[in-house]
């Protein structure tokens, strides 16, 4: 077990978890229609930050941010690992703005980046979890970010998997995903802490298929019973989807959901706010989640390319 | 190599793939429509998993899916821009361990690290094992393609007991 010590989140929304959390409950989402951002790119609605940002910048800020709610001096220790989680990360470079964050706070480790596409977030924090109950580190700083680009929305598009609008998770009517951008940092410990703590994580492959989801919800079914061990589904407070709003992705998890005996419980679906924010969005929904809970057990899952499935269960008493 | 001894092969670079996968599978013709990243993982898996099973697949690299990423971009060039979707499939690093995964029908874990060297995966892998939901064997290693014919590939079977 581990303890959620602070956290942030940067986005289209707002600046800080509380903010972000405080659009939402206002109903405001950073959904816009974009005509002219990237070159030879088909308009498409995606939630951008009005100025272009840069990578590393974005995640120092965001790490910052989530460091600074904490007694100073943990950033810099050799007791503290930092976790990137990213698909994309700098123009595709995904190592060395891992080592510039992590030398921009005088952390004496190298950095350990999670890549496992759309579940990269919450597998960030299942290694920071095992590192830290394996004693190597004392505290882990998760930080997930992805910002958008000509590539990724390009492909998006060649795959024919972006609505045209504001996407509807889990709707009859979902016609597709929306891309986004944030960046999100969560700094777990093994010291024990009052709050929020994060109990298990499982990650599992579908074995079926790089690009589509398993029909019978395989991978993310297998999740959830490993998250469950322990508990029952009648002690879920909450069920943080993927909920991308592709016709797939959301069929798959209701079918997983469904054979999980997690059907009554209520569920957050948050992409209507941030789009897919790809390597971030494990770490924003996290957040978000503990937020609109407050208290309670609450777990999150996602699903991704390469047939992945991760997730994690957190508490707070 | 195979197991310390080295095997003996005609081609070099990817064609040194295909010849391996003739010899060693030859029945997958999905092999064909893979980027040299996963040919290469998906060969070494091969070779390594003959009478072997493992429930989990954890590999890491320093360059992600970039030779990929760079064929993708070809797609996208000013004044020629026609995506394709069969190569921006392939522009996710853990890609190849989903591959790995349906040949192998392995539903446990798959992960997939950058790291600076194949020494940093060591500790995430022993971690991983000590972990409660841990699997009883790991099909470990270092996957890594930085063009058609420059790529390394280095897996390990670990078991946690």
């Amino acid at each position: 077990m581990v303890y959620c010590l602070g956290h942030s989140i940067i986005s289209p929304l707002g600046e800080g978890s509380q903010a972000n959390v405080e659009a939402i409950r206002a109903g405001r989402s950073g959904l816009k229609l974009h005509t002219d951002r990237f070159l030879d790119v088909e308009p498409f609605c995606a939630s951008l930050f009005d100025e272009p940002q840069d990578f590393v910048p974005l995640c120092v800020r965001s790490a910052e941010m989530a460091l600074g709610q904490l007694p100073a001096g943990i950033g810099d220790k050799k007791e503290t690992i930092f976790i990137l989680s990213t698909t994309k990360g700098d123009n595709l470079d995904l190592l060395t703005p891992a080592n510039k964050i992590a030398r921009h706070f005088g952390n004496p480790n190298r950095p350990i980046v999670v890549s496992n596409a759309c579940t990269s977030g919450v597998c960030a924090q299942i290694t920071a979890k095992r590192l830290l109950e394996a004693g190597l580190y004392n505290y882990a700083v998760v930080v997930g970010c992805d910002i958008q680009s000509r590539f990724i929305v390009s492909g998006f598009q060649s795959f024919k998997a972006l609505s045209p609008e504001p996407c509807l998770p889990f709707s009859p009517e979902r016609r597709g995903l929306n891309l986004g951008e944030a960046a999100a940092t969560i700094v777990y410990s093994n010291q024990p802490h009052e709050g929020w703590r994060l109990e298990a994580g499982a990650i599992h492959n579908d074995a079926n298929h790089i690009s589509a989801p398993s029909r019978t919800g395989e991978g993310s079914f297998l999740c959830l019973r490993d998250v469950l061990t322990g508990v029952t589904p009648a002690d879920i407070d909450l069920l943080g989807v993927h909920g991308t709003a592709t016709l797939y992705n959301d069929a798959m998890e209701t079918i997983a959901i469904e054979r999980a005996g997690l059907q009554r419980v209520p569920i957050s679906a948050l992409k209507p706010y941030y789009g897919h924010t790809m390597g971030a969005a494990g770490v924003v929904e996290t957040i978000i989640g503990m937020l609109l809970l407050n208290k309670g057990t609450f777990i999150k899952m996602l699903s991704g390319f390469g047939g992945v499935n991760a997730a994690i269960r957190l508490k707070c008493e | 190599m195979l197991n310390g001894q080295p095997i003996a092969v005609q081609e070099t670079g990817e064609k040194m793939l295909v010849e391996l996968y003739r010899r060693y599978a030859g029945d997958y013709p999905k092999f064909f429509k893979m980027d040299t990243l996963c040919r290469l993982g998906f060969v070494a898996a091969e070779l390594l998993l003959k009478g072997e099973s493992v429930d989990a697949v954890v590999m890491a690299n320093r360059s992600a899916s970039i030779k990929n990423d760079t064929d993708y971009m070809a797609t996208i060039t000013d004044g020629n821009y026609y995506p394709s979707p069969a190569l921006f499939v392939y522009t996710l690093p853990n890609i190849v361990t989903g591959e790995i995964a349906i040949r192998h029908h392995i539903q446990g874990e798959t992960s997939f690290y950058i790291l600076d060297s194949y020494e940093e995966l060591e500790p995430i892998v022993k971690s991983q094992m000590a972990d409660c939901t841990s699997p009883a064997a790991i099909l470990a290693g270092w996957c890594e393609c930085n063009g058609k014919n420059e790529f390394y590939a280095k897996l390990q079977i670990i078991w946690n007991n």
